[in-house]
C-alpha cells in the first residue's frame, strides 16, 4: 500500500461521508469534531478524498519517507513505516 | 585453525537463523494484526436501517405539500441532533441519522446528479459556516416573532411560504383555517419555508460540486460541530 489518506482536522466538518464510502472502514469520526484515518487500516484508495465535501483529505506516499504529509495527524506515521523498512 | 573457523561458522549459522526466527515472529505479530483489523472491520457492519432515512426527507415534504401542519415534524430534524451534541457529545444525527444528508447522496452518487467537482475554499471555511449559521438563525428568530405576532393577534396569518426568504408562493390549499389556533400554522409555515428554502440551496450546491457539499455549511451540522468542540475542549 503505497498511499494513505490523511484529514486536515482543522478544515474538516465531521459530516461522516469519508466513514461511509471507506471500504476498509479505517475512518472514524472523533467525538463529532473531525475524522481520523486509522492508517494501518488506510489502503489509500482514495474514495474518501473524493467524496470530502470540505476537499480537507489528502492521500500521502508512504514510500517517500516525508514527514510532511504525517505532520497533519502530527504523528509522522511515514517515517515511522521507513525506519521498519516497510513503506 | 580449524577448531576456530568451525565455531566462527556456527556462530554465523546461529546468529543467522536467530535472524530467521525473528523475523518470523514479525512476520506472525503481523498477521495476527491483520487478523484483528479483519475483525475490526466485519464488526461495523455495512447496510443498516438508517441508510434508508433518506425516504423519510421525501415523506416530510410530500406530507407538507398536502397539510402544511406536517412540518412542526421538522421539528424532529433540529432538536434530534442538539440532543446528540449536548448529551454525549458526538455528530452521530449528521454522520448516519440526517435525511437530508442522505437524500443528497443517493441523488448525486446513485443517480449521479452531481459534477463532483471540488467546491472552493471559503464555502466550508469557519467565517462562512459560522456567518451563515449566524443568518440563518436570525431567520429562525425571525419567523418566531411572526409566530409571536400572529399568536398576539398583531397580524394575519399568511398561507404562503417564502422560498429564499424573499419569494413568496401560495401555499394556501395545505391548510383550512380554523383547524387550529392561527399561530401554529403560522409557525408550520414558516418552518416548512426555511426547510424547503435549505434544501433547495443543498440541491444546488449538490449539482455543482460534490453531493454532500451542503453540509460542509448546514446551520445545524455548523452548530452541532461547535458544541461538541466546546464539550472536547473542556
Ligand atoms: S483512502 Fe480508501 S481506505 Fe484509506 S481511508 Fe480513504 S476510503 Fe478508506
Ligand atoms: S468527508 Fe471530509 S469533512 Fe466530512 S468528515 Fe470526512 S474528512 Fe471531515
Ligand atoms: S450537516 Fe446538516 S444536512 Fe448534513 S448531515 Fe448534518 S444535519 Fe444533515
Amino acid at each position: 500500500m503505497k498511499r494513505y489518506a490523511s484529514v486536515n482536522p482543522n478544515q474538516c466538518v465531521a459530516c461522516g461521508e469519508c466513514a461511509y464510502v471507506c471500504p476498509r472502514k479505517a475512518v472514524s469520526i472523533q467525538k463529532g469534531c473531525y475524522a481520523k484515518v486509522d492508517d494501518t487500516l488506510c489502503v489509500g484508495c482514495g474514495l474518501c478524498e473524493r467524496c470530502c465535501p470540505a476537499g480537507c483529505i489528502t492521500l500521502i506516499d508512504r514510500d517517500g519517507c516525508s514527514t510532511k504529509g504525517g505532520q497533519d495527524t502530527g504523528r509522522g506515521h511515514s517515517s515511522e513505516l521507513c525506519q521498519k523498512g516497510i513503506g | 585453525m580449524k577448531e576456530k573457523m568451525e565455531s566462527k561458522i556456527e556462530s554465523k549459522i546461529e546468529s543467522e537463523v536467530k535472524l530467521e526466527l525473528k523475523s518470523e515472529i514479525e512476520l506472525k505479530s503481523e498477521i495476527e494484526k491483520t487478523k484483528i483489523n479483519k475483525q475490526k472491520i466485519n464488526k461495523r457492519e455495512k447496510r443498516k436501517w438508517y441508510t434508508y432515512l433518506w425516504i423519510w426527507s421525501i415523506v416530510y415534504f410530500a406530507l407538507g405539500f398536502f397539510n402544511i401542519l406536517f412540518a412542526w415534524l421538522g421539528m424532529i430534524d433540529f432538536l434530534i441532533p442538539l440532543v446528540f451534541a449536548i448529551f454525549s457529545g458526538n455528530k452521530n444525527f449528521c454522520n448516519r441519522y440526517c435525511g437530508r444528508g442522505q437524500l443528497f447522496r443517493k441523488l448525486g452518487n446513485d443517480c449521479k446528479c452531481s459534477r463532483g467537482k471540488k467546491a472552493p475554499g471559503w464555502i466550508s471555511s469557519k467565517g462562512f459556516r459560522y456567518g451563515f449559521l449566524a443568518f440563518f438563525m436570525t431567520m429562525f428568530g425571525n419567523m418566531i416573532y411572526q409566530t409571536y405576532l400572529v399568536a398576539a393577534g398583531a397580524t394575519g396569518l399568511r398561507e404562503a411560504i417564502k422560498l429564499f426568504w424573499t419569494i413568496r408562493v401560495p401555499w394556501g390549499w395545505t391548510y383550512t383555517s380554523g383547524m387550529t389556533p392561527d399561530w401554529i400554522a403560522q409557525f408550520s409555515f414558516g418552518l416548512y419555508s426555511l426547510m424547503l428554502t435549505s434544501t433547495l440551496i443543498g440541491l444546488v450546491v449538490m449539482v455543482l460540486y460534490r453531493p454532500r457539499t451542503w453540509c460542509s455549511f448546514c446551520p445545524m451540522g455548523t452548530m452541532t460541530q461547535g458544541i461538541c468542540r466546546i464539550k472536547d475542549s473542556r
